[in-house]
């Protein structure tokens, strides 16, 4: 009886929607027994993504050993950096990436570079970089002979203290170089202690802090040759120190 | 000395032939230069690494990076240990890191460079007058909270995994490049061999075992700063509360995790 | 083309997305445009384009099948494409394309061919041996009751299948506008208005293609053009032409006016990169000059057209207009698509598109891409002939006198 209804009713459909309907059934069947099959098990397990992934992405080789390994096995060296100005430098800065040195030291010997090329990557002189960063001409700064002859890299604080101004401060002496400042010595308007050149951010160099300093040369009724620029200073943007407007080390920019 | 150094020989080779996560995860766990770091202490949390041989727990961590502009000096090692530590092809525009210089003029005009991504430094501009302001900016994938890329992957190839790092399933990746296109940052690329998409991966590998970033590793100046978000003894949120922070484009809402302190408005 | 110039990301060096995926919406707009055509005729009664209502049902189903193609080809591993059925991350623009494409193929486009040549089919297939006709018999499915009741059936499945369809038709190509307008990160994408313009753009390039497959099927029979259907169909495309136009103006003016950050570079690359595909071959080549023209000779307006022109000569011109469009379309996805990755994401710099000649995301496979839904269109009319003196019962019918009235059976 129910079997008979049952089919009475399937007839009841047309034949097109029957026949539609297998397919559709066939199709969305294989569908998802090619989703059963196809599907990465580890799919879905933490998210839309394959959670095994993360194990392979996590078995990636280690290049850089990292500065802890390094400090295990030379001690001295650590020390001495520690003390230096290269104290935050990492030793795989310079050594490239030693993971395998760590492994078998024998077998994988870090290089060392030597060239001159290589310290002027961080220390040549460029604008861009922040001020008070130490910079040095790689032209000018005692050509041609290698870094390393006058700086321990693990130590680089020169044997012996430099003996110009522009060694280090290469950006504002070749700015003042082609100002009309260019004949002044540094130390017409710093007061620079000896130390300066040894301990540079402990012994900071004085700077004019007065209109009336830069008045000496510049004031109408100054003593200076004539041939220099005069202001009338009570008159000439009273209430501004003169560098607020004028940089110094090249005056006439704007 | 040396004696430790075949455990850890050892160690690595365990966690290669482990094929299950967390058989892998725990292998890694007692891997000896994690335990190393434990004696030694590092950058990253005191805490965390006392908990030294047992198995990495993602649910515990969420990483961000902090970048000071102020300290970065453009020599472009990090662009170097990037591609060194993961194999990232070596021509001029495969980048999982980057970085650009900004040559603001007193005219308005930015001019912006990255000469091979800035790995051999930066030649020192020509005419150089009028500038008002130049500084150096790193770039990397943001691994934003509520990234772009993620969301528009048709597969799930890319993804974001508990400890809040994006990354991208090159055996599952398609290489349909919709997640290049959807990326604010240009972070992203396609690896021109394997025809997958590839980006940073705030070198993953390394971070489950205790170490920073190759780039953070090597940055001389430590103007790159890893550590986790929302945790007050890592060494990024002292880096966040002690500077005021930007990230880049923040009006597309991706909420980066790469926070720059020091950013001028013209960087994009 | 000039060289790069200001600031691109490093990444930014190769466009990701080249000339195939130009080719992709091209296509999906034809489906679509075809597809809403006919449903103009089986849903809205117009009674003067009933001809061709076969005629771009099958264009859509050649062009569907097509459509996926570039898709495919310009994937990086082109062998992982099925884990988008597999694995849909239901979040992605893109990954929705396995439903809607499957959707559209299986739901509305195939049923509906199938419906309405259900009858056709079984009768063709009757009595007659060979290859044409066994194909047709497995096509049938074995549905061969040919009663009045299911004729019947037959005729309000279709309808119904169309009424599906039209937003169907709607979906798949807003839809791939969508793919566009939701990248955020890209200011010449992202718009609200981008699924609108894929959409009426789809209407417009699919009737200026029906009226060239037309036009060119009607020649190549020897039979003569019907005018009045070529009237309303260029009617039809005038409209949408309007539409078309007047959305892409108040996309272009809301940019203008907003004027937001990224203005700058991106007038620069208008001026610059876009010159030849956008202001000349898509606005006044694609757009003004056929708005024009049709405006003039087409019976829009009036009964006859603002200039009553002799029937050949409008011909001329529909054909000429119907061209025009092609190319101002192609040159509309082709701006979405190149444009929106000739400028870098750091609005600083514009890039270049070097495009290819020869491999898998060159001229030739697009073109042979575009070619192919053309092929596989004639082989559709032979297998299932659109015409309407094809039409079993019709008249004697092609190759069998089996007029078998479905009345009885």
């Amino acid at each position: 009886m129910a079997g008979r209804s049952a089919r009475r009713w399937v007839a009841a459909v047309p034949q097109q929607v029957r026949h539609l309907g297998a397919i559709f059934a066939l199709l969305v069947a294989g569908l998802v027994g090619a989703r059963q099959v196809l599907v990465p098990k580890t799919f879905g397990e933490r998210g839309h993504y394959r959670a095994a992934a993360v194990d392979s992405i996590v078995a990636q080789e280690i290049g850089y050993a990292g500065h802890a390994a390094c400090e295990t096995c030379h001690p001295d060296i650590a020390d001495k950096k520690g003390q230096s100005y290269h104290r935050g430098v990492a030793c795989e800065v310079c050594h490239g990436p030693q993971a395998a040195h760590v492994l078998a030291p024998m077998d994988h010997k870090p290089p060392a570079p030597r060239e001159r090329a290589y310290c002027p990557l961080c220390h040549g002189y460029n604008p861009s970089r922040p001020t008070g960063f130490p910079q040095i001409d790689p032209v000018l700064h005692n050509p041609v002979r290698p870094c390393i002859s006058c700086h321990d890299p693990h130590d680089p604080t020169p044997p012996h203290p430099p003996e110009s101004c522009a060694a280090c401060h290469g950006e504002i002496a070749r700015t003042k170089a082609i100002s009309y400042h260019a004949e002044l010595p540094c130390t017409q308007c710093h007061a620079v202690d000896r130390r300066h050149s040894v301990s540079p951010r402990q012994q900071r160099p004085s700077k004019p802090t007065t209109r009336e300093f830069c008045g000496r040369c510049h004031a109408q009724d100054a003593d200076s040759p004539p041939e220099i620029p005069r202001v009338d200073l009570a008159s000439h943007g009273p209430g501004y120190v003169c560098w607020q407007c004028h940089y110094p080390h090249h005056p006439e920019a704007r | 000395m040396a004696g430790e150094l075949p455990t850890t020989d050892e160690a690595t080779q365990d966690s290669g032939a482990a094929p299950g996560r967390r058989a892998f995860v725990t292998a890694c766990g007692a891997l000896a230069v994690t335990t190393l770091l434990v004696e030694l202490g590092t950058d990253l949390e005191a805490e965390e690494q006392a908990e030294g041989p047992e198995r990495y727990d993602p649910r515990e961590h969420y990483y961000g990076m902090g970048i000071d502009i102020d300290k970065c000096i453009g020599c472009g090692r990090c662009v170097e240990a990037c591609k060194a530590e993961n194999d990232v092809p070596r021509d001029a525009h495969s980048f999982r890191t980057w970085v650009e210089r900004y040559v603001i003029h007193a005219d308005g005009e930015t001019a912006v460079d990255s000469p091979s991504g800035g790995i051999e430094g930066f030649p020192e501009p020509t005419g150089e007058a009028g500038v008002l302001r130049t500084f150096f900016v790193p770039k990397l994938c943001n691994h934003c909270a509520n990234p772009p890329c993620v969301q528009v992957c048709p597969v799930g190839a890319t993804f974001t995994t508990e400890d809040g790092v994006v990354l991208v399933d090159e055996e599952y990746c398609i290489g349909c490049r919709y997640c290049i296109q959807a990326c604010p940052y240009g972070a992203r690329f396609l690896h021109p061999t394997r025809r997958t998409a590839q980006k940073c991966t705030f070198c993953y590998h390394r971070v489950v075992r205790g170490l920073v970033p190759a780039c953070v590793e090597v940055c001389p100046t430590g103007a790159r700063i890893f550590g986790e978000v929302h945790r007050r003894s890592s060494p990024l949120e002292r880096f966040r509360r002690f500077n005021e922070i930007q990230v880049l484009k923040p009006h597309l809402n991706t909420d980066p995790k790469v926070f720059y302190a020091n950013l001028d408005g013209q960087v994009r | 083309m000039r060289p790069m110039q200001g600031y691109v990301y490093p990444n930014e060096f190769e466009l990701h997305w080249g000339l195939l995926i130009v080719v992709y919406p091209y296509l999906t707009g034809l489906v679509a445009g075809a597809f809403i055509l006919a449903s103009l005729a089986r849903v809205f009664n117009v009674r003067e384009v009933q001809p061709v209502y076969r005629l771009s049902l099958l264009t859509a189903l050649a062009f569907l099948i097509a459509a996926p193609l570039p898709l495919l080809a310009h994937l990086g591993r082109p062998e992982r494409a099925f884990e988008i059925f597999l694995t849909p991350n239901l979040r992605s623009a893109m990954a929705m394309f396995g439903f809607v494409y499957a959707w559209y193929l299986m739901v509305v486009l195939l049923l509906e061919i199938w419906f309405d040549y259900r009858k056709d089919l079984v009768i063709w297939s009757r009595g007659s041996t060979g290859v044409l006709s066994l194909v047709r018999r497995i096509l049938t499915l074995g549905a061969t009751d040919l009663s009045e009741g299911a004729l019947r059936f037959d005729a309000g499945a279709g309808k119904l299948i169309t009424i599906v369809g039209i937003p169907s038709a709607f979906l798949l190509h807003g839809y791939v506008g969508f793919i566009f307008g939701s990248v955020k990160a890209n200011p010449w994408w992202s718009s609200v208005l981008m699924p609108v313009v894929f959409l009426f753009s789809a209407i417009v390039s699919g009737i200026a293609l029906m009226l060239l497959i037309f036009m060119i099927s009607s020649l190549v029979r020897f039979k003569r053009v019907d005018m009045a259907c070529m009237d309303k169909l260029a009617a039809f495309l005038m409209y949408a032409l309007v539409v078309d136009f007047s959305l892409e103006m108040l996309d272009f003016t809301q940019r203008l006016y907003e004027a937001e950050e990224s203005i700058r570079i991106l007038s620069q690359m208008l001026s610059s990169r876009l010159v030849l595909s956008l202001i000349v071959l898509q606005v006044l080549v694609g757009t003004v000059l056929p708005l024009m023209s049709l405006a003039l000779v087409a019976p829009t307006v009036r009964k006859q057209g603002l200039v009553k022109v002799p029937d050949e000569l409008r011909r001329l011109i529909y054909f000429v207009v119907a061209v025009l469009i092609q190319i101002g379309i192609f040159s509309t996805r082709w701006n979405v698509v190149i444009g929106g990755q000739l400028f870098s994401k750091s609005l600083r710099g514009l890039t270049v598109y070097k495009i290819e000649l020869l491999g898998i995301e060159g001229m030739l496979t697009a073109g042979a891409i575009v070619v192919l839904p053309l092929v596989i269109l004639l082989v559709l009319v032979k297998l299932l002939p659109p015409w309407p003196d094809a039409e079993a019962g019709a008249t004697a019918g092609i190759g069998l006198g089996l007029a078998v009235s479905p009345a009885r059976r």
